[in-house]
């Protein structure tokens, strides 16, 4: 037997329906469903409110991030610091701002130059076939296979630490799954009959690949920059916090974080890594909800 | 015009409505029908008219958000009276009933077997779950089943895999697994419409033996006029969640009276008139479930609807056997 | 109404045949015959009917010619009206394109037969930017027009697909493939994932519109109700061959092949009257990888005998009523004629 809720919910709707009450959006079904999804709209809400605080940092606090003020050192939130200051007497709370463009900018950049790189190779490697596929397809085993710790300290190792070296690494190890991701899409997607129609005209296989069939292969490949960007920004986070990401001197929230690696820190001084931290995980959180509903409203087979 | 003593089930009045989307979605909207036992009914409409909506809810495999609003699902088993539409929908009853005494096989024979397992396998669960049987008897059991339904080499057969069977084959083995506990109903969605012809014409055959050998009463959806022709003994013709008409094979194709029957066998080409027939398309489109017509469903695309057809018509008896629900019945066809 | 001499399209011994490969080094192990070794003519203007059931090789011979499959052997020529004969086969992608204009397919479901992404201008467009409508207003003028033919709505190019219903879509579709003036087209089964009282209305349309523009259709289909009142004539295809081409009316009235026999009394007729016994044959359609020897019906045949087994049949061509019947079968008892 149904559940009452669940009866009364169709009463509800029987009636409202009856009475002529309900009209359905045709247009614009997926961000009904998208809004439907409450995680993907509290997710949604919590993202723009820290974007832009970052972007708004100046006009939100007045302290630079870097200045050092050897007079307030360790000092606990209050009215004129909000989040108390550091070691150094650096206002924590704008570090968090100015910390959160650098992690953001570097999370959300390299994510989307991976997903450019991996949809450029993966629709005409997925559509055409051909050696291009199949050594792209081999080069991006290459990568994937390796563990991204063990390649950012080979990188780091090589050529030192730096935001570019970050970018990069990011990107080289991002590429592939975004590849492998459009050219499964492209391979579903050129069995469809408007492919073949506009091969029956002759039109020429980039147009076809790039303008026709990559739009319809948009919707996973946004999930995983959304996805991707989080995993980098925890990325960057973790090896920040170690040591090994970005230098020291430009603040992010991984570098920010590295003080907690002072025990006495953790013990005594809450207010210079509990923010951040709990920063970092509502903005990761905030973009898997988002990636969640993407992918919900942008899967046919979920019912609503 | 009720025997119970030759009706293997009966609807009235069954009303399942469909909530997904947040919208109230009147797939069935009222209907009602008897299915006779030893006779094939054809339920005969096309996409979204709600004839698998009525199999579905017989069979109570309904989606999570629907249900059945209103009416009656009465299913005659030896002596007894089950009313379906009461029982719960995975409770035990239910289950015992599903599979053994009314069974179902879909239109695609590809999808229907589980292609990790053999065939045997999947006959002999049927058996293992409703009957006492041990394995040996299972065994001998399904590869009878299997050569009833004209399935060569069965012992061989049996332990194969789905993807070792061809289209025609398969709908064969799902035919012996709805057929293993001899079901006093059998409810076929569409069950050739993806087979080809020649394939087709043996199923037809297979149907129509297990009627004459078995006593199934046979529920056959379609959406082909052809196979009605072929198969039926009774027909209900669905639009729109509701019945139009419904009345012995012979009273609706030869004497058709609601406006869409006739226009649905005017607008398809029948083998043998030649190139001259003439072919009149049904003017319009079915329309939006979710923005219906108000009153009879058929009205917009009517050439004989007029101010009355607002209102929706009820069943008139023309016959003891035909029923149509029509106001302009009579400019039609003359009894 | 057709002219026996004037041939738009001759297929001569046409082969499309797939590789299987297996193993690790991916060899050819197999074929897959979809269609081996097909002669026919196609005449200006008429209706000529591609009939069978699965794996007969009638999709992939109308693509064949097109070439979105290519031929692995044989040739397709196409004879302009002034009697311009090229081999389409042999010429180079940019070489097929003045082709292209006169030679379009419809596709047989509507729901991927449309680019979901762009409105229905935007994909109608694309061909007529490529074959030199260079101006925006003109191609809304002549998408509208199409559409327009098609019993549909100028305002509509601003619609997405999914805005339509399967009907509609499929006479977009239409529209799409008179966009840059074909002379023929190849229906590939465009009316087979239709609601029957759909059906009807596009079969009206396309014949509407063969009037009109002077058409030529080569109809895919496996119903053979359709052909029966569609097509001037019909060629059966079975296993990558014709097994009979002749006449619509001569197919139905004076059938000369077994398996014709066969496919035609299997169709489920909507009239009572006309309830006909049913040949019912044994055993499953055959798959195009291992055709059987000799003729490729002899193991389904009611009729077959020990000369089916070994020797393949060629088509040959005999008279009915007057008119050509070709068919490949030992057991025809008609003489032949040149």
């Amino acid at each position: 037997m149904k559940t009452n809720s669940l009866n009364k919910k169709f009463d509800k709707i029987r009636f409202l329906e009856e009475n002529n009450k309900l009209v359905s959006k045709d247009q614009n079904r997926l961000l009904n469903k998208f809004l439907n999804n409450k995680l993907a709209v509290l997710g949604l809400i919590l993202f723009t409110i820290i974007i832009l605080a970052t972007i708004f940092a100046p006009l939100l606090s007045p302290y630079d991030p870097l200045k050092v003020d050897l007079r307030s050192m360790r000092q606990p939130p209050s009215l004129d610091h909000w989040f108390g200051t550091d070691n150094t007497g650096r206002d924590v709370f704008s570090r968090v701002l100015y910390g959160g463009r650098v992690s953001i900018f570097v999370g959300l950049g390299s994510s989307l130059m991976a997903a450019l790189i991996g949809l450029a190779i993966g629709c005409y490697g997925g559509y055409r076939g051909g050696w291009v596929d199949v050594i792209a397809l081999r080069i991006s085993e290459i990568f994937t296979s390796f563990p991204q710790i063990i390649l950012v300290l080979l990188l780091v190792s090589i050529t030192g630490q730096s935001l570019t070296n970050l970018f990069v690494i990011f990107i080289l190890t991002g590429w592939g799954g975004m590849y492998r991701l459009s050219r499964a899409r492209m391979l579903s997607l050129r069995e469809e009959e408007y492919v073949q129609a506009l091969e029956s005209f002759g039109i020429s296989t980039f147009k076809i690949c790039y303008k026709h069939m990559l739009p319809n292969a948009l919707g996973p490949v946004m999930v995983m920059i959304t996805l991707s960007t989080a995993m980098f920004i925890l990325t960057e986070a973790g090896l920040s916090f170690l040591g090994l990401g970005v230098p020291l001197n430009v603040p992010t929230w991984g570098n920010i974080l590295n003080v907690a690696t002072d025990i006495v820190v953790l013990q005594n001084y809450w207010w210079m890594w509990a923010p951040v931290g709990i920063v970092i995980s509502v903005f990761v959180l905030a973009v898997n909800f988002i990636g969640d509903g993407l992918r919900d409203s942008t899967d046919p087979s979920q019912q609503g | 015009m009720e025997n119970n003593k030759n009706i293997a089930l009966s609807v009235k009045d069954l009303k399942t409505y469909f909530y997904t989307n947040n919208r109230c979605n009147k797939a069935v909207n009222g209907v009602s029908f008897d299915i006779e036992k030893g006779k094939t009914l054809c339920v005969v409409g096309e996409s979204g008219c709600g004839k698998s909506v009525t199999a579905s809810t017989i069979m109570q495999l309904l989606p999570t958000l629907s249900r059945i609003e209103e009416g009656e699902i009465t299913f005659y088993k030896d002596d007894e009276k089950i009313n379906i539409e009461k029982l719960e929908r995975n409770g035990q009853k239910m289950r015992e009933i599903r599979g053994s005494d009314i069974a179902m096989i879909f239109q695609d024979p590809m999808t229907a077997l589980n292609p990790v397992f053999t065939v045997g396998f999947q006959i002999a669960e049927n058996l293992k779950y409703h009957t006492n049987m041990n394995k040996k008897e299972i065994r001998e059991k399904t590869i009878s089943l299997l050569d009833d339904m004209g399935i060569p080499l069965p012992e061989q057969r049996v332990d194969e895999y789905p993807h070792s069977y061809s289209g025609g084959m398969r709908q064969r083995a799902m035919i012996a697994m709805a057929m293993a506990c001899n079901p006093k109903i059998l409810i076929a969605d569409e069950p050739t419409t993806a087979l080809d012809v020649t394939i087709q014409a043996q199923i037809f055959e297979l149907m129509d033996n297990l009627k004459k050998n078995y006593n199934t009463a046979i529920m056959l959806i379609t959406h082909d006029m052809g196979v009605v022709a072929e198969l039926a003994d009774n027909v209900a013709v669905m639009y729109m969640g509701n019945i139009v008409e419904s009345g012995t094979a012979d009273d609706v194709l030869r004497r058709p009276t609601h406006p869409y029957t006739k226009a649905l066998l005017d607008s398809v080409p029948v083998l043998g008139r030649g190139r001259n027939q003439d072919i009149q398309p049904i003017k319009g489109s079915t329309p939006d479930p979710y923005d219906r017509p108000v009153g009879c469903q058929f009205a917009p695309r009517c050439s004989f609807a007029d101010n009355t057809c607002e209102v929706m018509p009820e069943i008139t008896n023309i016959s003891s056997s035909h029923d149509v629900r029509c106001h302009k019945y009579k400019e039609i066809f003359q009894y | 109404m057709t002219d026996k001499n004037d041939i738009v399209l001759q297929l001569r011994d046409v082969e499309v045949h797939f590789p299987v490969k297996a193993g690790v080094f991916k060899r050819t192990v197999a074929h897959v015959k979809a269609v081996d070794g097909v002669d026919v003519d196609i005449y200006r203007g008429e209706v000529l009917g591609l009939a069978g059931e699965s794996g007969c090789g009638k999709t992939t011979l109308g693509k064949a010619i097109l070439r979105l499959v290519e031929p692995t052997k044989g040739e397709v020529s196409y004879i302009s009206p002034d009697k311009d004969m090229t081999e389409l086969t042999s010429l180079s992608k940019k070489e097929m394109d003045p082709f292209r204009k006169k030679l379009q397919i419809v596709f047989q479901d509507p729901h991927s037969s449309l680019n979901p992404a762009f409105t229905i201008f935007g994909s109608l467009e694309e061909p007529l930017k490529k074959y030199g409508v260079k101006s925006r207003n003109e191609r809304r003028k002549i998408i509208g027009d199409l559409l327009e033919a098609v019993n549909m709505r100028r305002e509509y190019m601003d619609r997405y697909p999914h805005e339509f219903s399967g009907g509609q879509r499929q006479r977009i579709g239409i529209a799409r493939a008179l966009c840059i003036g074909p002379e023929i087209i190849v229906c590939d089964e465009a009316v087979s994932a239709l609601d029957v009282s759909i059906q009807a209305q596009v079969l009206q349309l396309l014949m509407k519109l063969r009037k009109e523009r002077n058409l030529t259709y080569l109809f895919i289909t496996h119903d053979l109700s359709v052909t029966e009142y569609l097509c001037d004539r019909i060629a059966v295809m079975y296993l990558g061959r014709i097994v009979e081409l002749c006449r619509s009316e001569d197919l139905y009235q004076n059938t000369l092949h077994p398996y014709s026999e066969a496919l035609i009394s299997a169709i489920p007729v909507a009239d009572l009257d006309k309830k006909t016994k049913r040949i019912v044959l044994e055993g499953d359609v055959p798959s195009p990888v291992n055709p059987p020897s000799g003729c490729p019906f002899h193991p389904r045949c009611p009729k077959a005998q020990d000369i089916c087994k070994s020797k393949v049949p060629p088509l040959k061509k005999y008279t009915t009523n007057g008119n050509e019947h070709y068919a490949s079968c030992h057991l025809i008892d008609l003489p032949e004629v040149n």
